[in-house]
């Protein structure tokens, strides 16, 4: 099944949406920069980001500027019913939180758990930019 | 309110399940009626006789107000409309029991209707998300759907494990087995482990036949005051423990090993004095092979890890495994009503504590059973919800 490469056409993403609590998030992603939600009360990062801390419950939290390392935590190619087959995964980035995101610039059928990747920023329908993580 | 200090605080006394899979020309408030008017009815009792009513997401309109309308419920005292996908019909059982052990109501109805089949949801195909949850921002753009989310479950787990495709396959394979025997059933037929893993790929690693069945249908539950129970003509089943709870993301610490019943099916267990090894049938969510697999190590028939081993060669099939599960033929061959299989599930334990399974299926001198519940999405965010029944000897 190697229908799934990126030789087809690429799979069109869908854009986020904004509200005042992800505005700095995808502003950020339009200059190709990953923020992360840290917490100077519990010293945890959290993901998907928010005002108030997940883990403490504190609202002392910042946003920090994440080199976007990490590896594939879990990944599966959706290959019926869409249009243009596209690889899902869960990344867990160096800082221990992991996201939901799309992995690209990579042959579908030799993905792997645990595999390195990092932080590549790709146009949405109507040009907004998010992120998605590739192969080292 | 503890089942435990009084075992008898409420009973299930109807449950109907609506025999049609595609329902072209019945509209979903006409469905909730047949399958509430087929519970009333299986349980001997009638609309008016009902004082409370419980409905989630699948309802149509204002839920419960809507609906009470509609099926003429006029003497409601207590409503509950919540929404926990398809394990919402668990957690109303759940809140029934306690609201008629507090005096609260003494006849609830529970009911669930919807057409996925008939209005073109495939089950695969990408679905909206709600626009106003705090995460749709950071999913949107990645088009998460329950496919795809399960999928990511079955990787992590296969990796962490050793778990195989073929583990999973057993599990449709023990479901085909016991949807032969139900006239009813969307899948009638018996597949083996290759049928599963020749049918083609959807999200790796699972194929369509580790997918659940789309149907249009519906099912309803009757939960009384045990005073009303002993009155009635079929067996009595008892409530004995009940445990709910959500399991998301975690602010990040994402771990898609277990669901939110590793931490249910202990509260469920602990009030109904029983222990997994007393359990010789359950009804397990079943929306995909794998919800199966981690659900059976979560409520504690084997360790975490070891759920392959455990399903392998036909343990799950009645009358030939050490665990009997789904002997309708579950959401994978018989029934996923509204996409929603909770229901289902509660209506099999109960013909099976009452003996009214299929003969080819029954389980003998059947005293307890159990039924699970998984709402929403394995891999984003869900709702667990457990029971645990008995029949009064
Ligand atoms: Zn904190």
């Amino acid at each position: 099944m190697s229908q799934a490469n990126q030789k087809q056409p690429e799979h069109r993403l869908p854009s986020p949406v904004a509200n005042p609590e992800n505005k700095a998030f995808l502003e950020a992603a339009q200059k190709d920069e990953l923020l992360i939600k840290y917490c100077n009360s519990c010293k945890e990062s959290h993901y998907y980001p928010r005002t108030i801390c997940p883990h403490c419950g504190s609202d002392d939290t910042t946003w920090v500027k994440s080199p976007g390392l990490g590896e594939i935590y879990s990944y599966t190619v959706m290959r019926r019913g869409v249009e243009v087959p596209f690889a899902m995964a869960y990344v867990k980035l160096q800082e221990g939180i992991s996201m939901l995101t799309h992995l690209t610039n990579c042959d579908f059928d030799s993905i792997q758990v645990g595999q390195k990747v990092r932080v590549v920023f790709q146009e949405t329908q109507d040009g907004q930019k998010t992120h998605l993580f590739e192969p080292i | 309110m503890s089942f435990a200090a009084n075992k008898y605080d409420a009973c299930i006394a109807g449950i109907y399940e609506h025999p049609l899979r595609v329902a072209p020309n019945h509209t979903v408030a006409q469905l909730h009626a047949e399958v509430a008017r087929g519970a009333l009815q299986d349980a001997g009792l009638t609309l008016d006789d009902v004082d409370g009513y419980f409905c989630a997401g699948d309802a149509p309109g204002m839920g419960p107000v809507s609906m009470a309308d509609y099926l003429g419920l006029k003497k409601l005292t207590y409503l509950d409309s919540t929404d926990t996908g398809g394990s919402s019909y668990l957690t109303h059982v759940n809140h029934a029991a306690r609201a008629i052990a507090a005096g609260q109501c003494k006849v609830a109805l529970i009911t669930l209707a919807g057409r996925p089949k008939s209005e073109g949801s495939s089950g695969t195909q990408v679905r909206s998300q709600w626009a106003s949850a705090p995460d749709f921002a950071f999913e949107k753009p990645y088009s998460p759907a329950p496919l795809n989310t399960y999928a990511m479950c079955a990787m992590r787990h296969m990796y962490e494990f050793g778990t195989t495709s073929e583990q999973l396959a057993w599990i449709k394979v023990a479901a085909s087995h016991h949807a032969q025997h139900n006239p009813n059933a969307a899948l009638k037929d018996v597949l083996t482990v290759e049928d599963v893993l020749n049918s083609p790929m959807i999200a790796d690693p699972l194929h369509r036949a580790d997918c659940c069945v789309v149907t249009d249908s519906g099912g309803a539950l009757v939960v009384v005051h045990p005073d009303i129970a002993k009155t009635l003509k079929k067996p009595v089943v008892t409530m004995m423990g009940a445990g709910e709870t959500t399991k998301g993301q975690m602010g990040g610490k994402v771990d898609l090993t277990y669901s939110g019943l590793a931490w249910a099916a202990p509260l469920a267990f602990k009030e109904a004095k029983l222990t997994p090894e007393q359990i010789r049938y359950a009804s397990i969510y079943d929306s995909f092979t794998i919800t199966v697999l981690i659900q059976l190590e979560d409520l504690g028939f084997c360790k975490k890890g070891e759920g392959g081993k455990f399903v392998e060669g036909g343990q799950l099939i009645s009358g030939k495994g050490k665990l009997a599960f789904n002997t309708d033929g579950g959401g994978l061959c018989n029934n996923h009503p509204a996409n929603r299989g909770g229901m289902t599930k509660v209506i099999e334990a109960v013909r099976q504590l009452r003996g009214e399974a299929h003969p080819a299926v029954q389980v003998p001198n059947l005293e307890f059973a159990l039924a699970s519940g998984i709402g929403g999405a394995l891999g984003t965010r869900h709702g667990a919800s457990v029971l645990i029944m008995g029949r009064l000897q």
